[in-house]
């Protein structure tokens, strides 16, 4: 998919326990601060998202992952800090503004349309991809026809990637939760993100669905080299996963590493993991 | 050795890649396969074909591919895997194609067994499964897999992938069009054309060795039997490993030249079927079976007046449609009559299906219930029954156009010699007999003796009249009651399997003095009731043990009785106990093979408590059952089953009042 491979020329990148190349700074957040109102949401975090890398944002709930999600998908701006994307400072952006820089995003309660078909869903991923004007169109001529048959073909491999394509004609309104998630998933690869944002991508789910919904997440990073961002509370889930963990308790950054630093992390332990009470 | 009637071919017919080739000559721009992927149908000619299947060929020599060698295939039904068989018979090699959902033990047994030097899987989940194999299997040396999802971390140092090898091959053309040419060449009628595991309802699988002549006399009878030509389409949908794909997806694809698709995953089959449209089909009476449930459940559904307009033409045809069928006379104002239903019903119900343009369907394996095979005549789809094994390459009988009945599995075919012993045993000779087993003299010598007659192990008799083959139960299934009249489980069984909320059913009363029985309810159609009824359960096991459930299971049963204390000879077999189980019996805990058939004696022993109960007077019965999980791990159910006894009828009334 589009420029997210490794940068390769970058030396600043890390190999991974699994022998995965991961390059340099795809996007930095500097001295992050969120506030509504009175609230701090986020207090004056910084970390760095690699390319090629699967990075997690774990913490209790409140703790502001969700925000912090929100930050990077541009639906909230933050206060102070800013947000270094692809080696610009990215400037203040609506959310359908940053959607066209390469960022797309699953959301943690599902929001696809109920009444579309599952195809339908996932070719709405493409719209950015779509550059026909509103006349041809209506008329499905010229560019249009070419266009929506270069997205099916992108869509298709999408469908046999994620395995569902027994429910391509199928109404997403019918589907049990498991399925919807996955389509959702689905829907955010049509649009060949650089940065693929999974907010709770397995809450809800049983553990045969969590399975599943690992091994695509490892494989979509697998196989597009996809720079995935995820915010999870199965913290089997997370260690498994992730190449890199951000941990963040009441607004503020408590822990950075590897899942094996951030597990043995004092801090960490004691506002997450739980302390036994002696 | 077996002495059968000389049958001449030619030598371009001699083997499957020779007959690719005379395919690619004759029909070379004809359709050979087709794939649903990407949401679109791919196609392949027979000249695409043989290119493809040539470079493969090439590339496993380029691997170091010997003759002789055995080549396992494991995945789904897709192009590809085919090709690779026949790649591999071009150099020499024997595929031995596996079941995919097999679990590592039985991989490993059969991998071992046959010593593959080449593994080819369909996709990671196999390749996972072989190198979990392979701690215990060292006579692997190459896997090979055709989709590349996963791959990409794997140690490739023993690994390929399948298009890779194929761009070796190609570019190792000069190099080994030779060596190619020369194997091919030399393959006759004798060589081992495939070799494949009976899944076996007893003990470890057997692997049964089919030569080329087995194979390709086989398809030839077979095909000529029913008017198969090419142009003619199937859908190739049951496991690779099962001989019946085999011969229907190459024996016969190859011999006549017709198109074999493969859907695009298991879970979109029957849409497939339905975009598909095939001429020729095959389904285990299962299979016949869902489909007449999900139609019954959706008509449920329809507005009133659909529902009787359904029911009034399904009545009628019900009546005509058979006779139609079998070329009966029939009065014109019925023949009608029966057009407009056509109109109305029967095409686009056919049409739902994807049966709209079946000239010859057949159904094996298991009995198929008289109103379920019905259904599909009466809608005017040619479905024909035929009893055959992998030992024979299939065909042992079969019903001829216009003699098709329910209770039969037809008459010999073509070229098959049938002979029933003095114990009622089935024994037949055949081009089609097998070789031998593969490492087992003593197996070989048991099953097929020295004239070439091989045992079935199923009991059955020729019908006076029409000389068509009845089968009654296996062979050592059939016993004795206590007081010595005759015991035949399958026949009680499979009138129990023919009511839609019974998926399955294990009769015991070998050496008691009555029988007693196990109920598998249907999930889909009793979740379906449940569902109309506004009843809540939350498992399979609560279900099956709901009283209306098991109200509604004690009525078939005692409908059973009824008909069954009708045979004189099998009054004995009437159920006066009997409780439903609260898992699905199935074949990763091995109480089935994996072409479903009950392993009578595992269940046996497994449930040993629950029929203890039976036959002692308790009501219910507290029971733990190990379960495996479909990632082999094992976990544990428990449950307390209701027992309920059952009228019974005739002379059996009596008994049951001592």
């Amino acid at each position: 998919m589009l420029d997210t491979q490794p940068d390769p020329k970058s030396d600043d990148g890390y190999t991974t326990a699994d022998g995965r190349k991961i390059g340099g700074v795809a996007m930095e957040m500097k001295n992050i601060t969120l506030r509504f109102g009175g609230v701090v949401a986020i207090k004056d975090i910084s970390f760095d998202i690699r390319w090629g890398e699967v990075r997690a944002i774990i913490g209790p709930n409140g703790a502001g992952k969700s925000s912090m999600l929100n930050v990077i998908s541009g639906f909230y701006n933050p206060q102070e800090g800013e947000i270094i994307y692809k080696g610009y400072r990215r400037p203040r952006m609506r959310p359908y503004q940053v959607a066209r820089t390469g960022i797309a995003r699953t959301f943690q309660n599902i929001a696809l349309f109920e009444g579309m078909s599952v195809l339908d869903n996932i070719m709405t991923g493409r719209l950015h991809h779509m550059k026909a004007n509103l006349f041809q169109q209506a008329l499905w001529w010229g560019k249009a026809s070419r266009e929506e048959q270069e997205n099916r073909e992108k869509v298709e491999k999408i469908i046999d990637f994620l395995e569902i394509q027994h429910i391509r004609k199928t109404p997403v309104a019918r589907l049990p939760y498991g399925l919807k998630k996955r389509v959702e998933l689905a829907r955010a690869l049509a649009a060949e993100p650089s940065i693929l944002l999974l907010d709770e991508p397995m809450a809800g789910m049983n553990v045969e669905e969590k399975e599943d919904m690992s091994r695509f997440i490892l494989d979509v990073n697998d196989e597009f080299g996809t720079t995935t961002v995820l915010i999870e509370h199965d913290m089997g889930v997370v260690m498994d996963l992730s190449d890199r963990v951000v941990v963040m308790d009441y607004g503020k950054k408590i822990g950075d590493g590897t899942p094996d630093e951030v597990r043995n992390n004092e801090e960490v332990i004691k506002a997450y993991l739980g302390v036994a009470h002696d | 050795m077996t002495v059968t009637p000389e049958i001449k071919l030619a030598p371009e017919e001699s083997s499957i890649p020779a007959l690719l080739a005379r395919n690619a000559r004759n029909y070379g721009m004809q359709t050979a396969y087709r794939e649903k992927e990407f949401g679109i149908w791919q196609s392949w000619t027979w000249a695409e074909t043989q290119g493809e299947v040539r470079a493969m060929a090439l590339g496993f020599l380029a691997l170091g591919m010997e003759r002789g060698d055995y080549v396992a295939i494991i995945g789904r039904n897709r192009p590809a895997l085919y090709w690779a068989m026949v790649a591999a018979q071009s150099v020499g090699a024997i595929p031995v194609p596996l079941y995919q959902d097999a679990v590592a033990e039985e991989m490993a047994y059969v991998l071992d067994h046959c010593g593959a030097r080449f593994v080819v899987c369909g996709d990671q989940e196999q390749v996972d499964k072989v190198i979990e194999v392979q701690e215990k299997v060292t006579c692997i040396e190459q896997i090979l897999y055709h989709d590349k999802r996963g791959m990409r971390k794997y140690d490739h140092s023993h690994m390929n992938w399948l298009e890779d090898v194929m761009r070796e091959g190609r570019a190792a053309e000069t190099r080994f069009a030779k060596e190619l040419e020369a194997r091919t060449k030399e393959l006759t009628l004798d060589h081992t054309c495939v070799m494949l595991y009976t899944s076996g309802t007893t003990g470890k699988p057997k692997g049964v060795v089919l030569s080329n002549r087995n194979i390709i006399v086989t398809s030839k009878n077979s095909s000529e039997f029913d008017h198969l030509k090419p142009g003619d389409e199937i859908l190739a949908y049951l496991p690779m490993a099962w001989v019946g794909d085999f011969i229907f997806a190459i024996g016969q694809a190859y011999w006549t030249g017709f198109c074999v698709n493969c859907p695009e995953s298991a879970q979109t089959m029957m849409t497939d079927l339905r975009e598909i449209g095939p001429t020729y089909y095959f389904a285990p009476p299962r299979i016949f079976e869902n489909m007449l449930t999900t139609v019954m459940i959706r008509m449920e559904d329809a507005s009133p007046l659909k529902r009787r307009i359904f029911h009034h033409f399904m009545d009628f045809a019900r009546d005509v449609g058979p006779k139609l069928l079998d070329g009966k006379d029939v009065s014109l104002g019925a023949r009608l009559k029966y057009r407009l239903g056509h109109f109305l019903v029967y095409g686009p119900l056919k049409d739902t299906l994807g049966l709209r343009r079946i000239r010859v369907a057949y159904t094996a394996g298991e009995a198929i219930g008289p109103e379920i095979f019905d259904f599909y005549r009466s809608l005017g789809i040619n479905l024909k029954q035929l009893y055959g094994q992998t030992e024979a390459s299939v065909f042992i009988t079969q019903q001829p156009d216009g003699e098709v009945r329910s209770d039969t599995v037809g008459v010999p075919s073509p070229g098959v010699e049938v002979r029933i012993a003095q114990s009622g045993e089935v024994f037949y000779r055949s081009p089609g007999t097998f070789e031998s087993y593969y490492k087992n003299a003593e197996s070989t010598a048991s099953t097929k003796d020295a004239e070439g007659w091989v045992a079935t192990g199923d009991a059955g008799f020729f019908e006076e009249g029409s000389g068509h083959l009845r089968i009654i139960d296996r062979a050592k299934d059939v016993g004795k009651l206590a007081d010595g009249r005759m015991f035949a489980p399958k026949y009680v069984e499979n009138k129990l399997k023919f009511f839609p909320n019974i998926l399955e059913s294990v009769v015991f009363g070998n050496n008691r003095d009555r029988c007693v029985a196990f109920i598998n309810i249907d999930l889909a159609a009793v979740g379906s009731w449940a569902e109309r009824n506004n009843i809540a359960y939350s498992s399979y096991q609560e279900l099956a043990g709901l009283k209306r459930v098991l109200d509604t299971i004690q009525e078939h049963v005692e409908q059973v009785n009824e008909s069954v204390a009708e045979d004189e000879m099998l009054a004995g077999c009437q159920i006066h106990r009997f409780l439903v189980l609260h898992k699905e019996l199935d074949a990763d805990d091995g109480e089935m093979t994996r072409t479903r058939k009950v392993r009578r004696r595992i269940v046996e022993e497994k449930y040993a408590d629950l029929i203890d109960a039976l036959y002692g007077g308790k009501d219910s019965i507290y029971t733990e059952t190990e379960v495996t999980y479909e990632d082999g791990r094992k976990g544990k159910l428990k449950a307390t089953l209701e027992i309920r006894d059952t009228k019974v009828f005739g002379a059996e009334q009596k008994m049951a009042a001592e």
